[in-house]
């Protein structure tokens, strides 16, 4: 009571009446929540909060890209470098609906991010008035929420949910949508409250003991248990935890697309990857396990291939946050709810140490027998055509598995993440659900900006290059020290293997041309060069590493290669190809 | 597992675009919706739907947690039609002349639990209240009489075991934010009505 008094009675008068704009509570506010990059592109209406984005130019660095959906990837590879909330400016209409993409791929991967798009006045809504598109609806299946902004007065509160929303539980993309008016609007602004509690809303389910108590159970009892792991790990930062997991059970691990880097690709338990082009032991012996632990993945049929065919011998333990997801795709024996932060030191508690040597011994024993029939191959193809694989092992001799490396879609995407070594977490970006191709160019932008510290190396094809090629502008005006490496075969090379295979080598529209990337790199002021020989490979890849600033290269890969093994669509993973 | 009527009841916040969120989570599986309320609850502010599919419980089960997983979305949960009371309304427009003429109105209106809502020169409208067998029957009663016009409500539902949304609303509302254990505490009791 004493200090209110003491307190000048006119100070907190005038900061009742102080009014400012939407605008700038929307600045405000991305600077409380610790915001300090932004992805975006300006237009008409989203212009009053450029304006006001022109005086917090020092608090806020906004990276003008070249195309909106490079924005929402950027934000995409900062989220997943960073581990914190990407944000995202667009306008109305098209900018608003270039970004929808993004938002699908950032939903199907849980990536969080905040995403503000402008909007017409709010007397045009449904007036069909220039640049009007119904954002809301639009982006509804592909965003974890959205709310549209129509007076300024609920900027700082809706942005407040935002972030919470976007960052809490299973993260994911939140859009809000910002009429012209509310930007323009001036009111009383009384500060910003971080949101920490919604009422309908449960970001984690309830952990309970018991279930954690007959996993435990389980998987004390198991011969031949096997756990598979997701981005759950990395998202959950459980990275450590994770660890001492598996290491205080013994029980060999295999990760998914997105769970890669989660547990260093060198560690012993760490036996490979899961899936459709995933290594060969991990998925036969999906079939021969007795107990099948899965933490932070969601079963996608990427991974199980014919679910009738899939782990039926197993009792299934899944460690989830998002309740949805369990008994989902596979039926579960034991659900373990809640945070694997929380849950996986629970159950490390309770797991007893066992020798799993003879059962991981079969993990190995797969694995020589896949080196002697893909991975020695791929790795010394012969003749004078350069293999992908080759490109990546030479990368891992040369980053020692320390870079971020940041894939496109397709055959590189697979052959980069069965092959690229690491060893720290949050250093994989890809299009894992969504599989967009274009992602990869601008994702390492954003990787770059998330993890400035270290070597962002991206890797794309010569098909999914060419989506998002535009971006290589944000590189030269930015300067951002983003190494490309484009693995051309001329052909769009996954369509096409699947055309070889099971289409009668009917190579219908794959056969892509491509311009001279080096030049159109220089075009960019961006240095560059080409491989075509075995011998130059290794130089030039130490001559981009070195380099200071962004680099290209490009090196011409055999055009009819294949990845191996597979798992052919339709088929369960015991029945896996090794050719 | 075969294929049955099931009820969803969904209490959610108030939230303009909210009903779309709910119901593209059924057009996206291609899944029809047969019948779908949406009303006031018992406590101000929150809403209730009443969502109606044929399906199996395991899919049913799915859809349920994609509903309640949506942010605006305090519960959701799925019965079948014996753990519920539900009615749906109907109304059916005739001719006055035909119906006043050939059909024996009072007998007519006793029968099938009917009411005379309006009565004029050129229609009556009847009114009936029950299981669709029921509103059905009295379709098929009044075709002969030239049946201008029919239209049946959404159905509206009351779970037989529940003891009401208001308790567990004033235990979300009491939770301090933040903790989560305090908040798994209170979700243990409440087996009874929540679906997970």
């Amino acid at each position: 009571m004493e200090a209110t008094l003491q307190q000048p009675p006119t100070e907190t008068k005038e900061q009742k009446v102080s009014l400012i704009t939407g605008s700038e509570i929307v600045l405000k506010s991305l600077i409380s929540e610790k915001v300090k990059t932004i992805f975006g592109y300006p237009g008409g209406a989203i212009m009053p909060i450029y304006d006001a984005l022109f005086d917090y130019n020092d608090q806020l660095e906004h990276i003008l890209v070249r195309h909106e959906q490079g924005a929402i990837h950027a934000a995409q590879g900062f989220a997943r470098t960073s581990g914190e909330v990407g944000v995202v400016f667009a306008t109305s209409g098209p900018g608003a609906t270039n970004l929808v993409t993004g938002l699908a791929d950032a939903m199907i991967d849980s990536t969080p991010l905040v995403c503000i798009t402008g909007q017409v006045f709010a007397h045009l809504l449904g007036t069909d008035a220039f640049q009007e598109t119904d954002v809301i609806n639009i982006t509804t299946p592909v965003t974890k929420w959205n709310y549209q902004v129509t007076d300024a007065s609920e900027i700082a509160d809706t942005l407040a949910k935002a972030f919470y929303i976007a960052r809490s539980g299973r993260p994911g993309p939140v859009l809000i949508d910002i009429t012209k008016n509310a930007q323009i609007q001036q009111v009383a602004f009384i500060g910003y409250t971080p949101c920490r509690h919604i009422r309908s809303y449960r970001p984690k389910p309830i952990v309970r003991q018991e279930y954690i108590d007959a996993a435990a159970d389980l998987i004390n009892k198991a011969e031949r248990p096997y756990v598979i792991f997701g981005q759950g790990i990395i998202l959950g930062k459980a990275e450590e935890e994770f660890k001492t997991f598996i290491e205080k059970s013994g029980i060999p691990a295999a990760w998914t697309l997105l769970g890669l880097s989660a547990l260093p690709t060198g560690h012993p338990l760490n036996v490979g990857m899961l899936g459709m082009h995933g290594n060969y032991g991990p998925n036969v012996l999906t079939n021969e396990c007795d107990v099948l632990i899965a933490i932070g993945m969601r079963f996608d049929d990427r991974v199980t291939g014919r679910l009738d065919k899939y782990a039926r011998q197993a009792k299934v333990v899944h460690l989830d946050i998002d309740p949805a997801e369990i008994d989902k795709n596979v039926k579960t024996t034991v659900p373990v709810w809640g945070d694997c932060k929380e849950t996986l030191p629970l159950l490390t508690e309770k797991i007893i140490s066992r020798d799993h040597s003879a059962w991981l011994q079969r993990f190995r024993d797969f694995a020589k027998e896949e080196y002697k029939e893909v991975i020695s191959k791929d790795f010394n193809p012969g003749g004078d055509i350069l293999n992908m694989a080759e490109v990546i092992d030479a990368l891992n001799e040369l980053t020692g598995g320390d870079a971020v490396i940041v894939t496109d879609v397709g055959q590189h995407q697979m052959v980069a993440s069965r092959y690229a070594k690491f060893t720290k977490s949050k250093s994989n970006v890809t299009s894992g659900g969504l599989g967009t191709m274009g992602f990869a160019l601008p994702a390492a932008i954003g990787a770059k900006f998330g993890a400035p510290d270290r070597t962002v190396v991206a890797i794309a094809g010569d098909g999914g290059i060419q989506m998002t090629i535009q971006e290589l502008g944000t590189i030269m005006q930015y300067q951002t020290d983003v190494k490309i490496i484009i693995l051309n075969n001329n052909f769009l090379g996954m369509v096409r293997q699947w055309q070889e295979l099971f289409n009668d080598r009917r190579y219908s529209f794959v056969d892509i041309t491509s311009p001279d990337f080096v030049q159109v790199a220089k075009g960019y002021h961006i240095e560059g060069e080409k491989v075509v020989a075995r011998t130059d490979l290794k130089s030039a890849l130490k001559r981009m590493l070195d380099h200071s600033g962004a680099y290209l290269l490009e090196v011409i890969v055999g055009k009819e290669n294949n990845v191996f093994p597979m798992v052919p669509q339709g088929c369960g993973v015991g029945e896996i190809r090794l050719k | 597992m075969t294929k049955q009527e099931y009820t969803i009841t969904v209490y959610t916040e108030n939230h303009i675009g909210l009903l779309n969120r709910i119901a593209i989570i059924f057009s996206r599986r291609k899944i029809n919706i047969d019948s779908l309320n949406t009303s006031p609850s018992e406590i101000p502010g929150i809403h209730r739907f009443n969502i109606v599919i044929d399906e199996t419980e395991e899919v049913v089960q799915k859809l349920v947690r994609q509903i309640e997983k949506q942010v605006e979305v305090l519960k959701a949960y799925y019965n079948t039609n014996d753990e519920i009371i539900w009615q749906e309304m109907a109304l059916y427009k005739v001719p006055t002349s035909e119906i006043a003429e050939k059909a024996l109105v009072e007998r007519l209106l006793r029968e099938h639990g009917a009411n005379a809502v309006v009565i004029r020169n050129d229609y009556t409208v009847f009114e009936t209240t029950g299981h669709r067998e029921e509103t059905e029957k009295l379709i098929k009663v009044l075709e002969p009489f030239g049946l201008i016009e029919f239209v049946r409500s959404a159905r509206v539902a009351i779970i037989k075991s529940s003891k009401g949304f208001h308790e567990k609303l004033q235990e979300f509302e009491s939770i301090e934010p933040g903790e989560a254990v305090k908040e798994n505490e209170y979700l243990n009791q409440a087996e009874e009505v929540f679906s997970m």
